[in-house]
C-alpha cells in the first residue's frame, strides 16, 4: 500500500518535471535509513543522536538548495541480528531505502553488511567495532567509517608500550571470541614495542564480579592493566578497580573499547587516569566544538560521540558521491565513487576510503582527566598523543580482504 | 466443534496463502517461524501445564546446527533443517529427563538453568562464531529444484513447514495422548492413580515441543541466513512466554496471533526506538490484568457465551 502510494506520488512529481537533469535518483528521492540502537546498552552514544547527525549532514550538504530530495528515517535494531536483518530487507525491498548507516553491534553490522551486498545497496557502518568488516567479511557495498577493534588495540597498545611506564602488561579478558581477539592483537603490539605481558585472566561474559580478577592483576605488579572487554563488562571492571585503588596505586588502567557516554556515567572520580583510543572528541578543536554546540541542545544536553560524528561524516560523503555520480541506483558504483573521492568534512577533516572499505583518518590517545582538572560535565579527556592516519589502521594487506588484489 | 476447527484452520491457511501479495514476505516468514515456536511452547504450557523457561535453547541451538551444517558442511537445506530439529529433539530428551522430575517453579528454574548452560556453550564454542554468530548462510535450492533465494518462493516453503508443525500439534492435542496430557494438567495425582505413567507422557510431550521449537529455529536460520546469540538468550525464552500469553494460552490459534502481534510491534514500531519495549510491556500487563485468556481466548469465550445465550 505505502509502496504503491509512494511510487504514484513519485511518478506524479516526475511527470510534473520538478526534478532536474542533474540527479536521476531511483524513485526520485535519496532515502537514508539510520539503523541503530535506541533502547539498549549502546543507545547513549548512537540512537537518536545518530538520526540527528544524519539529518544534520543532509542539511549541511544543502540538499534542498541543490534540488535533491533526501529523506532520513530511523529504526531501533535492539542489537538483534534478526530484527536488523528484517528491517534492512524491508527497507531495501519495500521502502526503497538507498543507504543504511550506523549499525551498532557486531552481529547486526555483519548481517546488514551481507544483505547490502546481496541487494547491491550501500552500507556505511559507524557504530560497530569488528575489524572483520574490512577483513574477511569486506564487501564492495560497505564502508567502515570510524574505528575498529584493530585500531583501538593497536593505538592504545602502541602508545603505552612506547613509554617507560607502559612496558609490562596484565590482561583482564572477556572469555569469548571478541575478548580473545582484543587481547591477542594488543599483546602482539606490546611485545613488538619491547613490552612484556606478565599474565592474563579470563572472566565470564557477561561478568558482574571482577574483584578476584582485579586483585590478580594488582598483585602481578604490571604497569598497565588492559581491559579486553566491552560495554557493561568494562564499566563494571573500572568501577571495581576504583574501589581497589588500582590507579591511585600507580598502575595504569587501559580500556580497549570505551565511549564518552561510559565515562559520563562512570564519573571522573571513578574513571580518572583511564587511557584509551578514540577517533573523535567534541572538545578537540573549534570545528568539533561548533558541532557539539548544535548537537547538545537537540539531544537532551548530551555531547556527540565519535559514532555520531561518524554518521555525520559518512552521510555527507555519500551525498557528495551520489551527486558526483548523478545516480543512486547502483550501490557498488556509489561505493567505488566514495573510495575514489577524497573525504573532507568539518569533523574528520581530510581523509580517504581505502580499497577494502576502511575509512582512514587520525586516531587519538586520550586520558581521562582528574576531577579537579575538569571544568564541568562532559569536559573529560586530555589528549595524550595523536596517532597519524598512516599508522592508525591495520595495513591493508594484513586484513585478508578478498577485494584487495 | 471438530468441523468448526478444521474450517478455521482452512481459513487460516487460505489467508496465509494470499498474505504475501499484501504484506512483505520476509516479515511474514518471521511471524510464521515465531508462531511455530510459540505453538510448540503452548503444547507444553497450555496442554500439559509445564512452564518451561528455557525454550530458547531448542530454538537457538537448532538455528546454529542448521546454519552450520548448511554453510560449512554443505548440507542441502532440507537436511540442514532436519538436522537442527533432530539435535533439538535430542537436547529436549536430555533436558526433559532432568527437568520433568520437578514441578512448578522448580521445573521452570531447571529449564532456565539448562538453557543458560546451552547459552554459555554457544558463547564459547568455536562453530557458533561467538558474538558474530553464523552469517551469510546460503539458501540452497530445496530438494535440488525449488529455488528459495526468492523470498516469495521461500515464503511458501516456510508456510508448508509451519502448517505441518501446526497440524502435528493439533493432532497431538486431539489424540488420546493429548487427552492424557490434559488430564495430567488438571490433576496429576489422579492421572497417576488411574495407572498412567505420567513421567513418560510428560517426557514425550517435552521432546515433541523441543523438536518443533527446533524446527522453527532451524527454519528461521535459513530465512534470515544467520544464527546468533539472540536466539539462545533467556530473553528469547521470555519472549515466547509473552507471545503465548498475549495470544491465549491453551488455545489452538492463540500462539499464532500472539506471535503476529509481538513481531509486528517489533517491526512496525521500530522507528519509535525505546518505546517499542515500553509498549510491549504495557500490552503484556494489560493482557495479564484485563483479559487473562489472551486475545484468542477472550474471543473464544465471548463466542461461546453468545452461543450459549442464543440457545436459551
Amino acid at each position: 500500500m505505502r509502496g504503491t502510494f509512494k511510487a504514484a506520488a513519485a511518478a506524479a512529481l516526475l511527470s510534473a518535471g520538478s526534478f532536474g537533469a542533474q540527479a536521476q535518483m531511483t524513485d526520485g528521492v535519496i532515502k537514508i535509513g539510520v539503523l541503530t540502537d535506541m533502547s539498549g546498552l549502546y543507545a547513549d552514544f548512537t540512537g537518536q543522536g545518530s538520526v540527528w547527525s544524519a539529518r544534520k549532514a543532509v542539511e549541511d550538504f544543502g540538499a534542498a538548495a541543490k534540488g535533491i530530495k533526501v529523506e532520513v528515517i530511523g529504526a531501533d535494531h535492539q542489537n538483534k541480528a534478526d530484527i536488523s536483518s528484517n528491517i534492512a530487507r524491508q527497507w531495501f525491498d519495500v521502502d526503497k531505502v538507498d543507504v543504511i548507516v550506523d549499525l551498532v553491534s557486531t552481529t547486526t553490522a555483519l548481517a546488514v553488511n551481507s544483505i547490502g551486498r546481496e541487494k547491491n545497496k550501500v552500507v556505511l557502518v559507524s557504530g560497530a567495532a569488528t575489524s572483520d568488516l574490512t577483513g574477511s567479511q569486506c564487501s564492495p557495498n560497505s564502508i567502515h567509517w570510524v574505528y575498529d577493534t584493530w585500531s583501538l588495540a593497536n593505538g592504545t597498545g602502541n602508545a603505552l608500550a612506547k613509554t617507560a611506564d607502559g612496558k609490562s602488561w596484565f590482561f583482564v579478558t572477556a572469555d569469548y571470541a571478541f575478548g580473545h581477539a582484543l587481547e591477542r592483537d594488543t599483546s602482539a603490539v606490546v611485545e613488538k614495542n619491547g613490552g612484556k605481558v606478565l599474565g592474563k585472566v579470563r572472566h565470564p561474559f557477561p561478568g558482574q564480579d571482577f574483584s578476584s580478577f582485579l586483585l590478580q592483576a594488582q598483585a602481578s605488579k604490571a604497569q598497565v592493566i588492559g581491559l579486553a572487554n566491552a560495554g557493561g563488562d568494562t564499566t563494571n571492571a573500572i568501577k571495581q578497580a576504583a574501589e581497589f585503588g588500582i590507579v591511585q596505586g600507580g598502575q595504569k588502567l587501559a580500556s580497549l573499547l570505551i565511549f564518552i557516554s561510559d565515562i559520563h556515567s562512570l564519573g571522573l572520580k571513578t574513571a580518572q587516569g583511564l587511557t584509551f583510543t578514540e577517533a573523535w572528541y567534541w572538545d578537540l578543536n573549534d570545528n568539533n566544538r561548533a558541532y557539539a554546540k548544535e548537537f547538545a541542545p537537540a539531544n537532551k544536553g548530551v555531547q556527540p560521540s565519535m559514532v555520531h560524528a561518524g554518521v555525520y561524516s559518512s552521510v555527507l560523503h555519500y551525498l557528495k558521491a551520489v551527486t558526483a555520480l548523478g545516480s543512486d541506483g547502483d550501490g557498488a558504483k556509489v561505493i567505488s565513487k566514495m573510495k575514489e573521492m577524497p573525504t573532507e568534512d568539518r569533523l574528520f577533516g581530510k581523509g580517504v576510503v581505502r580499497q577494502d572499505g576502511r575509512k582512514i583518518h587520525d586516531m587519538y590517545l586520550f586520558q581521562v582527566k582528574k576531577p579537579e582538572e575538569s571544568k564541568g560535565p562532559w569536559d573529560y579527556y586530555k589528549l595524550a598523543s595523536t596517532i597519524p592516519a598512516s599508522e592508525a589502521f591495520r595495513p591493508i594487506e594484513q586484513g585478508g580482504c578478498p577485494l584487495v588484489k | 466443534m471438530k468441523s468448526n476447527d478444521s474450517l478455521m484452520i482452512l481459513a487460516l491457511a487460505a489467508a496465509l496463502a494470499v498474505a504475501p501479495f499484501f504484506i512483505y514476505p520476509v516479515f511474514l516468514m518471521k511471524v510464521l517461524c515465531f508462531a511455530l515456536f510459540a505453538c510448540a511452547f503452548n503444547l507444553l504450557i497450555g496442554y500439559v501445564g509445564l512452564l518451561s523457561f528455557g525454550h530458547a535453547m531448542f530454538f537457538g541451538f537448532a538455528a546454529y546446527v542448521s546454519g552450520y551444517t548448511v554453510k560449512t558442511w554443505g548440507f542441502p537445506t532440507e537436511i540442514g533443517i532436519l538436522a537442527g530439529m533432530l539435535v533439538s529433539a535430542a537436547l529436549g530428551l536430555v533436558a526433559g529427563l532432568i527437568a520433568i522430575r520437578r514441578q512448578g517453579i522448580y521445573f521452570a528454574m531447571v529449564t532456565l538453568a539448562l538453557a543458560q548452560m546451552v547459552f554459555f556453550f554457544c558463547v564459547q564454542a568455536k562453530f557458533t562464531g561467538g558474538e558474530d554468530g553464523i552469517q551469510s548462510i546460503p539458501r540452497r535450492a530445496l530438494f535440488g529444484v525449488i529455488d528459495i533465494r526468492n523470498d516469495f518462493t521461500l515464503y511458501y516453503v516456510v508456510l508448508a513447514i509451519f502448517l505441518a508443525g501446526f497440524l502435528v500439534i493439533y493432532r497431538t492435542i486431539h489424540s488420546p495422548f493429548g487427552q492424557v496430557l490434559k488430564a495430567i494438567r488438571e490433576n496429576e495425582p489422579r492421572a497417576i492413580s488411574l495407572g498412567y505413567k505420567v513421567d513418560n507422557y510428560k517426557l514425550l510431550a517435552f521432546v515433541l515441543s523441543a523438536a518443533l521449537s527446533g524446527l522453527a529455529g532451524a527454519t528461521k536460520a535459513i530465512v534470515f541466513q544467520l544464527a546468533t546469540l539472540t536466539d539462545v538468550t533467556w530473553q528469547m525464552s521470555g519472549e515466547v512466554v509473552l507471545m503465548t500469553l498475549v495470544g491465549g494460552m491453551g488455545t489452538v490459534l492463540g500462539p499464532f496471533v500472539g506471535a503476529a502481534i509481538i513481531i509486528a510491534m517489533q517491526n512496525y514500531l521500530a522507528q519509535f526506538g525505546e518505546w517499542v519495549l515500553v509498549i510491549q510491556g504495557v500490552i503484556f500487563v494489560t493482557t495479564v490484568m484485563l483479559f487473562r485468556r489472551g486475545v484468542v481466548g477472550e474471543i473464544g469465550a465471548y463466542l461461546a457465551k453468545a452461543r450459549g445465550t442464543a440457545k436459551e
